[in-house]
């Protein structure tokens, strides 16, 4: 299959973009169409599947096939996409209201499955479309026009939930970082799997702000870690800081006299504890938010499995024919 | 209706080892029948030694009942259900027992001593020996002994409980009260408390498991008719719905895709297309019902023949995704295997009462295409033709079957697929065919109004959809008032136009008379037998039976209008009696019944008698 070349322009559809203004969704838009740029796949293969939210309005901006479809059910929508036709690119655009509250069920079970598609969450921990309430993913005491007197759900963390449900791919990123949210888009277009990937997306209205102890531009060198697979896991504006592991908890330490690179951990993107570790850990500003490719795992695709028991079965019986399953079993005639 | 909670007519026959308290079982079974109001005729059958060795054909103790409401005058020929206490007491009676007949076992007694006993090399449950029948495996001997752990008697009486279990599952399994089994005990056993408690809770236990594994059993009425020559096959209704799809599949050239979730009485449908993937049947168990219909929905939008499968409550969570389908205009086919409800309902009970729920029950003006099977073999032809439709006019359509011709069976005329059951035209584009410059994907067929089926993977053709209401030209987002009426209204016209495209409805009996019989689905059966009874006494009674509910056939108004009564029997409070009321300015009136069990003939026979009697 040759490969397309595209700059984002030609990904970008005739309708007007109708998020307000400074939305962090522009940017995971941006973002995705330099992604697809990046991975070469034609926008005819390509299939944006989203729900509903702000965040669920982007398959319209993209010069591809895309489906809007309902609450909750982009996930179940688009694994039936891809397992009538794997050869089809699939994104799951979805919200934390979207993916994680309505859709929780989807979700889990999509990431068990490991079909190869993309679910990007657009993780802005606040209901944005209903203008407003607080998400799966608000912290606890928020509150909003539904707790005006705070909050009293606990708060999921997207991460820990994909791992627990098997996902094969985890990623972290930054609307306010589109390099590095192009990166790791890239990365998870590339994986055979499900891959998830949570973007921290500010909504200007209803959560101003809600990343900025982490994702200000000014103070992100400090307050975030981008790992890379080999790596040692180094830190800040000055790369004077590193994560080591003491005992079996992650801990903050200055390099100087007392700790050298050598004393850092090195990332290792297969080691699931790690990554369990990893999003655990990211409490800024204590610790680090703990961005890029966490986890990566090669596992057998559910489609690729499908249709390999639809071949292996053909080779067994034949094709099927549909008068001898007519006369399969006892029969008779009246004459 | 002295009795309307008993059958047409059912044959069972209790099989064991002499030891196993078969004549007593039987006996139960005829006498709580008997008081239930049922004809009954009985035919024990005690084996020819009566110190046979336990566990060999000779000892093979056997009693058969057949039940009815007409007048029985035979124990019946053929066997509806064994129950076979052991391997001898199948092989003995196998014979007797009719092609997709039930045959309840024990599988606690077919261990290798049994099966050498009763000279079975290897066991019939393994073998393949049974599959033209529906086998029940019960471990009806330690399911016993496990209900009557706190009970004090011995192991040795314990065992011998088991004939009340088989009793119970049966009673289950034909909606029998256990009031007259327990007095009985009570009376029996008077003297003998933990006999008495013993025996209840193995009865009680056997009712449990029957509902527990949620078994349906139909009493489907076979009608009796002439029959044609030509070759025939027993099947069900679920394996008929499952071919008629496979055979839509192949002859529309598209693959299939059944996204499912299991539930009573459908997942068989399931279970038969799971099996097929020698046909490219792509079968996808969904975490709900939701799941189920949205991964269809996907299919669809990619290119497969798409289907989902469900009963009441897996139907009430499909609603608002059928609603997206018909936005988006997919074909798509929803198969509700209907069974009691509201809720959870009666699983494994029939029922007729979700048609307003397939007609109507969505947010918006939502229509779209229903029709259903009348009888299990009726299953492949509606199954097929609910895909016609769907691929011919891009739009959902729901097939209602129900819990009893899903799981009735019948002899079916194997259908000469040279000639039957073609090709089906679709809507997908061929790429070769099209101009790409004047393409659109909201560009209608004059006749169907339905839209081009474009999927991903076609260059040049991307193009976005979603559940917000589209620019009828343009399909981009549109909150126009104008432009939302006008959808709307294609959205009726779409289904009205399907009338153009389904046979004429057809009557039987006279186009005119006294009386007009209206029914839909499973009671087609003791509709015409009751209807055939009449004509032959010379009444002007005439049978519509209605296929297609969601657009009717052009001519029901006028077959309507040329009789003095309408009556339209339904096993729900009347929902076609209200649509065709409604739709036609008609006064039927009703007759219904829901008690989870079908009409008999004798107590339909009635009621049109009474309503051509009446002034
Ligand atoms: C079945 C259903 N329930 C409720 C809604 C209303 N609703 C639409 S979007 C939304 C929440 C969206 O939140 P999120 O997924 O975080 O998306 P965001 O707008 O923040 O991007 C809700 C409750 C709906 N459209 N459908
Ligand atoms: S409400 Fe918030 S999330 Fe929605 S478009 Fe506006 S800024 Fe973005
Ligand atoms: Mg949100």
């Amino acid at each position: 299959m040759s490969e397309a070349c595209y700059t984002r322009k030609d990904l970008c559809s005739d309708q007007e973009v109708k998020w307000c203004p400074g939305c962090g969704d522009y940017v995971i838009l941006a973002s995705l169409q330099q992604a697809i740029v990046n991975t070469g796949k034609k926008k005819e293969d390509i299939v944006c599947v989203s729900g509903i939210g702000c965040s669920s309005r982007l398959p319209y901006y993209m010069d591809t096939y895309g489906f809007h479809t309902i609450h909750g059910r982009a996930p179940s929508i688009a694994s039936g996409v891809k397992l009538s036709n794997p050869n089809l690119s699939v994104w799951v655009i979805t919200g934390d209201g979207d993916g994680l509250s309505i859709g929780g069920n989807h979700f889990i079970h999509a990431m068990r499955r490991n079909i190869n598609m993309n679910v990007l969450l657009f993780n802005n921990q606040i209901y944005g479309l209903t203008k407003g309430q607080y998400s799966p993913t608000s912290e606890q005491g928020k509150v909003t026009k539904s707790s005006p007197y705070g909050s009293l759900d606990r708060t999921f963390r997207p991460g820990i939930l994909a791992l627990g449900s098997g996902c094969t791919f985890l990623a972290k990123a930054l609307d306010s970082d589109p390099k590095g949210m192009t990166e790791v888009m890239t990365a998870a277009d590339l994986h055979r799997g499900t891959s998830f990937i949570e973007v921290y997306q500010n909504c200007v209205i209803f959560n101003d702000k809600a990343h900025d102890h982490y994702a200000n531009r000014a103070t992100r060198a400090d307050t975030t870690l981008m790992v890379e697979h080999g790596k040692p896991m180094i830190f800040g504006k000055e790369k004077n800081k590193g994560i080591r592991l003491n005992g079996l908890k992650l801990e903050v330490v200055e390099l100087g006299d007392k700790y050298q690179e050598s004393d850092l951990l090195v990332h290792d993107k297969h080691n699931e504890a790690l990554a369990y570790m990893l999003v655990d850990a990211s409490q800024p500003p204590h610790f680090p938010m703990v961005l890029g490719v966490l986890y990566q795992k090669e596992l057998e695709t559910y489609e690729f499995m499908m249709e390999e028991q639809l071949k292996t079965v053909k080779a067994k019986k034949g094709d099927g024919n549909f008068k001898e399953l007519l006369y399969s079993g006892e029969t008779w005639s009246v004459k | 209706m002295t009795s309307s909670n008993s059958i047409d007519s059912v044959v069972i026959r209790f099989a064991g080892d002499s030891g196993d308290g078969m004549q007593l079982t039987g006996t139960q079974f005829s006498n709580t029948s008997a008081v239930m109001g049922n004809d009954i005729a009985t035919f024990p059958d005690y084996p020819s030694e009566i110190r046979a060795p336990s566990g060999t054909i000779a000892g093979v103790s056997g009693f058969q009942v057949h039940i009815g409401a007409t007048e029985i005058f035979t124990p019946g020929d053929e066997v509806d259900m064994l129950v076979a206490m052991n391997p001898a007491a199948l092989k003995a009676n196998l014979h007797a027992v009719k092609p997709s007949g039930y045959i309840v076992v024990n599988i606690d007694a077919f261990t290798e001593k049994n099966l050498e006993k009763a000279k079975y090399a290897v066991s019939p449950l393994e073998d393949g020996s049974l599959q033209n029948y529906r086998v029940i495996q019960a471990p009806i001997t330690s399911q016993t002994i496990e209900a009557l752990k706190e009970v004090a008697v011995d192991s040795k009486t314990k065992d011998r409980c088991k004939n009340f279990y088989a009793l119970g599952m049966t009673y289950y399994f034909y909606s029998r009260s256990n009031d007259t089994t327990i007095k009985w005990i009570e009376q029996k056993f008077k003297n003998k408390p933990d006999i008495i408690k013993a025996n209840i809770a193995a009865l009680k236990a056997g009712e449990c498991f029957a509902e527990n594994t949620e078994t349906v059993i139909s009493t489907y009425t076979v009608p009796v008719a002439k029959i044609p020559t030509g070759d025939y096959r027993q099947i069900d209704g679920n394996t008929a719905t499952a071919w008629g799809l496979i055979r839509a599949a192949e002859m529309a050239k598209l693959p299939l895709f059944l996204g499912s979730y299991p539930i009573t009485p459908a997942t068989d449908i399931l279970h038969e297309l799971a099996k097929h993937k020698e046909f490219g049947v792509k079968t996808f168990q969904a975490e709900d019902e939701i799941a189920g219909i949205c991964s269809a929905i996907g299919a669809a939008c990619a290119g497969s023949l798409a289907v989902t499968t469900s009963s009441g409550p897996g139907m009430a969570l499909k609603t608002e995704a059928i609603g997206l389908a018909i936005s988006y205009e997919l074909p798509l086919v929803i198969v509700n295997v209907q069974r009691g409800g509201p809720s959870t309902g009666l699983p494994t009970k029939t029922e007729q009462s979700d048609l307003f729920q397939a007609i109507w029950g969505r947010n918006g003006e939502a229509p779209l295409v229903v029709i259903a099977a009348s009888r299990p073999n009726d299953c492949f032809a509606s199954a097929y033709e609910a895909a016609r439709i769907a691929l011919q006019h891009m739009i959902p359509v729901i097939l209602l079957t129900d819990g009893y011709i899903a799981n009735g069976a019948e002899p079916w005329k194997i259908p000469d697929v040279s000639t039957q059951f073609g090709p089906i035209q679709h809507r997908m584009i061929d790429l070769e065919k099209i101009d790409k410059a004047t393409f659109h994907y909201m560009n209608r067929d004059e006749k169907t109004l339905a839209r081009p089926w474009v999927v991903p993977g076609m260059p040049g053709l991307e193009f976005r959809m979603g559940g917000l209401e589209k620019d009828i030209k343009t399909g981009c987002v549109s909150t126009d008032p104008r432009n939302h009426e006008l959808m709307c209204h294609l959205r009726q016209k779409k289904v009205d136009l399907v009338a153009e495209n389904i046979p004429l409805q057809t009557l039987e009996g006279a186009d005119s008379g006294d009386l007009l019989v209206v029914s839909w689905g499973g009671t087609y059966g003791s509709c015409y037998m009751a209807v055939k009874k009449l004509q032959a006494e010379g009444k002007k009674i005439s049978h519509m039976h209605l296929k297609y509910l969601n657009p009717m056939p052009k001519n029901v108004e006028t077959i309507l209008k040329n009789f003095n009564k309408i009556i339209i029997p339904e096993l729900n409070l009347g929902q076609l009696k209200t649509v065709i009321n409604a739709k036609f300015g008609v006064k039927a009136k009703g007759y219904n019944k829901v008690q989870g069990l079908p009409f008999k003939i004798s107590e339909l026979v009635e009621v049109f008698n009474q309503e051509l009697i009446k002034e």
